[in-house]
């Protein structure tokens, strides 16, 4: 190995060694490209993942992210996209086990950062579903602005997002829980919805007939469901009808 | 190469979000343009490009990659280099600059300007990639000197020369930044005056000008960071009043990355910049 496949080697190495080739003393100095790589890349996880460093503490976070950066190296130069892969890190890793609802919160805060990048795309008014005959409503597909995300937990994840972002105390009830993120302007907003609604909006947002999603969520509050969907302006656009493209 | 608009020849500094509302308050901001970090623009929407948008009719725009990897043994990247472009034809940038530096390697990105020896082979290659970046975007880029904190026993070619080559075979522009020659001097023990004084400065579209931090290696003898959380250091000042000395005002920028001051900081190290580009010629270099 030679040339810049080693120095890349040598930026993983445990030991910390510099590659060979380098000139003179070069054990610091090569020290200083691993340091500037390692903060850089944790720099980033701690800014899109707040909650998450709350929740498990500072020095814990540090460790987690570097296993993580360990797994799934960065594969690009935007680094708003690095950090997609935390949620699905978390599900499955044993030192947080004690934690089974990290994973979600990180869902979350992935989804936010998307949010704040997504398309500034017009949104459909009220009036536009006014339009519509009613017995077209249960075909109808419909197209969510791409800031929107809709995270279902099975974990009360509302208040646990509140609780690690100073927000409330902490859990009363240990029960599922939902969470709808947005972009209504520029600010992200990240606001609980019922677990009922979540389902129903998922399913229309992966391209459901709005029948289909309707039945396909237990305790579905349909008119507060409808509420959240038309007074939220959450869609952008409706679908040709035809069954679902997932 | 089509031609391009070039930037104006005064100060500018490196865009940063925490200063919007600042600078859209500060009508008689000493500035003639305005950086950005392509990679933080790559996003759909949302606030970062309605404040570009916002800040594009009022100033010249340098857009400035820091992830294209041009000094890397991989070919470039085609979706990065199609993010540029889309976001170079959103804006219309007067100036396009990258870094003769690598930092992606066998598909992982390591969010680093990382070092290359300096051979007839790295010569041949990078050429290429610039040359490649031009084609793709189909305009002239301006290739930033580096700094850095490690040489390669293999290295044959001094990086000036290496400069003049890669200037030579692609037609490519310089940014000049003076804190990188002045760190990589102190770095390697050589002058950073004997490095000016052989540098390309007909090639020089802008010049960056930023802060270091200072630290030892394991023999005790200095080296210096380009931390980029800092004002500009004295010596730096003065290098780069001798550069405009001897080309006449140029673009040049004020880098602070990290630590980022308040903005009126951050002005009045602008303003500085700009006094030593309106300073009589004879006075410049004192």
């Amino acid at each position: 190995m030679a040339g810049l496949a080693a120095f890349a080697a040598a930026l993983h190495a445990e030991d910390g060694a510099p590659p060979p080739g380098l000139a003179g003393p070069a054990v610091r100095r090569f020290a200083i490209y691993r340091n500037n790589v390692a903060v850089g890349l944790i720099g980033a996880l701690e800014t899109r993942f707040p909650a998450v460093r709350a929740l498990v503490g500072a020095d814990f976070f540090g460790a987690l992210a570097r296993d993580f950066i360990r797994a799934h190296p960065p594969a690009s130069p935007v680094l708003a996209q690095f950090g997609d892969a935390l949620p699905g890190f978390l599900a499955d890793f044993p030192p947080a086990a004690d934690l089974p609802y990290l994973a979600d919160i990180a869902a979350v805060e992935a989804a936010r950062t998307r949010a704040y990048h997504a398309a500034d795309t017009p949104r459909l008014a009220a009036s536009a579903f006014a339009a519509l005959p009613p017995d077209a409503l249960g075909d109808l597909r419909l197209a969510l602005h791409p800031a929107v995300a809709l995270i279902r937990s099975v974990h009360p994840i509302a208040d646990i997002m509140a609780a690690a972002t100073g927000a409330a105390a902490g859990v009363e009830d240990w029960t599922p829980q939902a969470l709808l993120v947005d972009r209504p302007g520029f600010d992200v907003v990240t606001r609980p919805i019922a677990c009922g609604t979540a389902t129903f909006l998922a399913a229309l947002g992966a391209g459901h007939p709005l029948g289909a999603a309707a039945a396909a969520a237990d305790d579905l509050d349909l008119p507060a469901a409808l509420a959240d969907l038309v007074g939220g302006a959450l869609a952008i656009g409706f679908l040709p009808p035809g069954a679902a493209v997932l | 190469m089509p031609a391009v608009p070039t930037l104006p020849a005064g100060p500018g500094v490196g865009f940063k979000p925490e200063h919007f509302d600042a600078l859209a308050a500060d009508a008689d901001a000493p500035l003639a343009f305005l950086e950005i970090h392509a990679e933080n623009y790559m996003g759909a929407g949302g606030r970062p490009h309605a404040q570009l948008a916002a800040l594009r009719s009022r100033f010249a725009l340098s857009v400035h990659g820091v992830g294209l990897s041009i000094g890397g043994e991989a070919p470039l990247d085609a979706a990065h280099l199609g993010r540029l472009r889309t976001l170079l034809d959103r804006y219309a940038p007067e100036s396009f600059s990258e870094h003769l530096a690598w930092s992606t390697h066998s598909g992982e990105f390591f969010n680093d300007l990382l070092p290359l020896p300096y051979t007839a082979r790295t010569l041949a290659r990078v050429a290429d990639h610039v040359a490649q970046v031009q084609d793709t975007l189909g305009r002239r880029m301006l290739l930033e000197n580096p700094s850095t904190y490690v040489r390669f026993a293999e290295s044959t070619l001094a990086e000036v020369d290496f400069l003049h080559a890669i200037v030579a075979r692609t037609g490519c522009g310089l940014l000049l930044d003076v804190n990188n020659v002045f760190v990589s001097a102190v770095n390697h023990g050589t002058d950073p005056r004997a490095y000016l004084a052989e540098f390309p400065l007909e090639a020089v579209g802008e010049i960056h000008l930023g802060g270091h931090d200072a630290d030892a290696d394991e023999t005790g003898a200095p080296v210096l960071i380009d931390a980029h959380g800092s004002a500009v250091a004295d010596p730096v000042w003065t290098l780069f009043a001798e550069v405009i000395a001897r080309t006449g005002p140029l673009p040049s920028l004020i880098e602070w990355d990290n630590d980022v001051p308040d903005w009126p900081v951050l002005r009045a190290q602008a303003a500085r910049a700009g006094a030593v580009l309106a300073a009589p010629a004879h006075s410049r270099a004192a």
